[in-house]
């Protein structure tokens, strides 16, 4: 249990770096998503041919092979992260921290695009008939009518997408960050005292992902349209 | 009626637009495409040493067999424990008594949460880095729990899909409580279940990669040995890659036939993240976003 007492410095900044692997990759995902769905179920067939087979190859690949894949092919295109070097307090924001949140950002952003677009297929065809019927111009149909319905109907899926991410920070571990599961495998060779180590990081992600699923269960509470 | 819910049939004018966006996302999108091909070039990631390797017989059969063929025993090792754990954990989750129903409840939600990864180091450690054998059933066991955990709550959700006619029927013909189970309710359920299982598959294999984070043998072992050998780390990974994405088109197209065989029209079954999660409803894609 000591491993843990002792150290709750090297825990609680284990989890921050997770806290803030989440919190940049789950907003760029959630941008490029967007994107990303937006050309899936636009009107320009050769956008949404190309984006499809995109979800599909990404979707498909394990995160570690993302992680690997920009790990050895960015330097190709100079990509580097070498300009990042940001300090702030306790925590450093290197190259590191770059690819890993790239690489999240990347994998997690098809299935944000496939939850948005399980949200805009949920909308009757009914509702845009009716919409265009009462002489609603295209602006008008989307932004009072469908995509107000399409974004609520996606809040679900969304969340258990951004809950996988809470999980898949894990992996940057694997790529050289010091968030939570390298902390704990570090703490393990220094203490060996495996299931109270285990146990204490598990409750932190644990918390982590009841706490972000309780609030998305109240924003899916509060938008929930009668059907 | 091409795009459905959003867009109107393209009059004269629209189709003439959509003409020259199409142009020019098509010349962009090769535009991309044969800039990253360029860089790969210039980068000497064409050169036949670095590419040679993949159709020497010898590195073949041992990508196959000892990659490809190593990660499929895993994943499906894996998959019967977690068919297993997640029949005894999803009647323990439907059981009447509060004394099965808690534990199982806890059980599920504590390894839905926690990352594999995590587990899997845990269970390295716990079983000894050192011992032979450790990493493999690292993997295993940690893929087990998880996907079991995740199995039990699509069973649940199969059972509960089942319309409530049924199980009162047999209720009424004097059933017992694991007649109703095992007679009425679980073979309809497996049907309805047998989507979101396969599904759960491509999850399970996908998650066989993380083994490269406690040496596992397998596909991301032996590439890892490769590119080491011929530095060719990004022809090994695209091959790698390749090989994962095959293997799991194909468990897809096995879901999307099951789907249209046991369950037609019906939405496909949908579970949450987590117990306080918010409620899926059914959406297009076979066994929903699933990471």
């Amino acid at each position: 249990m000591e491993a843990v007492t002792e150290n709750w410095d090297l825990y609680f900044r284990g989890f921050g770096y997770t806290l803030f692997l989440f919190l940049v990759a789950g907003l760029a995902s959630m941008l490029l998503g967007t994107f990303l769905a937006a050309c899936r179920v636009g009107p320009i067939a050769v956008l949404s041919k190309a984006t499809a087979v995109y979800v599909t190859v990404v979707r498909n690949t394990p995160l570690v092979i993302v992680f690997a894949f920009f790990a050895f092919a960015a330097p190709l295109f100079g990509i580097h992260f070498r300009w990042l070097d940001v300090h702030i307090g306790d925590y450093d924001f290197t190259s590191f921290y770059g690819a890993a949140v790239v690489s999240l950002t990347l994998y997690t952003s098809v299935f944000v695009c496939e939850a948005l677009r399980s949200g805009v297929n949920a909308v009757p065809l009914g509702q845009a008939e009716a919409a265009r019927a009462i002489g609603l111009p295209f602006a008008g149909v989307m932004s009072n009518v469908i995509l107000p319905q399409a974004f609520r109907a996606s809040v679900p899926p969304l969340a258990s997408v951004q809950i996988a991410l809470i999980k898949n920070t894990s992996v940057a571990a694997v790529f050289g960050m010091a968030e939570a599961t390298a902390t704990m495998r570090g703490l393990n060779n220094n203490y060996s005292a495996g299931v109270p180590l285990f146990i204490a990081f598990a409750i932190g992600y644990i918390v982590l992902v009841e706490l972000f699923s309780f609030g998305a269960f109240r924003l899916e509470r509060h938008w929930r349209i009668a059907r | 009626m091409s795009s459905g819910v959003l867009f109107d049939a393209p009059g004269p004018r629209t189709i003439a637009r959509h003409r020259i966006y199409t142009v020019i996302s098509a010349l962009s999108i090769a535009a991309f495409v044969a800039w990253v091909i360029w860089r790969f070039y210039e980068n000497d990631q064409f050169t036949a040493e670095k590419w040679e390797v993949f159709t020497t017989p010898e590195y073949v059969r041992v990508l196959l067999v000892d990659g490809l063929l190593k990660t499929l025993q895993m994943a499906g090792t894996a998959l019967v424990g977690a068919v297993v754990l997640g029949f005894v954990l999803g009647v323990g989750k439907l059981s009447e008594h509060r004394w099965i129903r808690w534990p199982a409840w806890l059980v599920v939600e504590f390894f839905r949460a926690v990352p594999v990864l995590l587990l899997m180091i845990f269970l390295w450690y716990t079983f000894g880095i050192k011992n032979p054998g450790s990493d493999y059933w690292a993997v295993v066991v940690a893929l087990t729990l998880y996907n079991g955990s995740v199995l039990a709550e699509i069973l649940r959700a199969g059972v509960l899909a089942v319309p409530q006619g049924q199980s009162e029927a047999a209720y009424a013909i004097g059933m017992r409580k694991t007649q109703v189970m095992n007679i009425v309710l679980m073979p309809q359920a497996v049907k309805i279940m047998l989507p979101a299982i396969i599904s759960q598959c491509v999850v399970a294999l996908k998650d066989t990669a993380l083994g490269f984070a406690v040496t596992s043998p397998g596909l991301t072992y032996v590439v890892k040995q490769i590119y080491l050998e011929f530095q060719n780390r990004v022809p090994a990974i695209i091959v790698v890659a390749s090989m994962y994405i095959l293997v799991n088109l194909i468990l897809t197209w096995l879901a999307t036939l099951a789907q249209k065989k046991f369950v037609g029209e019906k939405e496909p079954l949908q579970i949450n993240a987590t117990g306080t999660g918010p409620i899926i409803g059914g959406g297009p894609v076979a066994g929903g976003p699933r990471m």
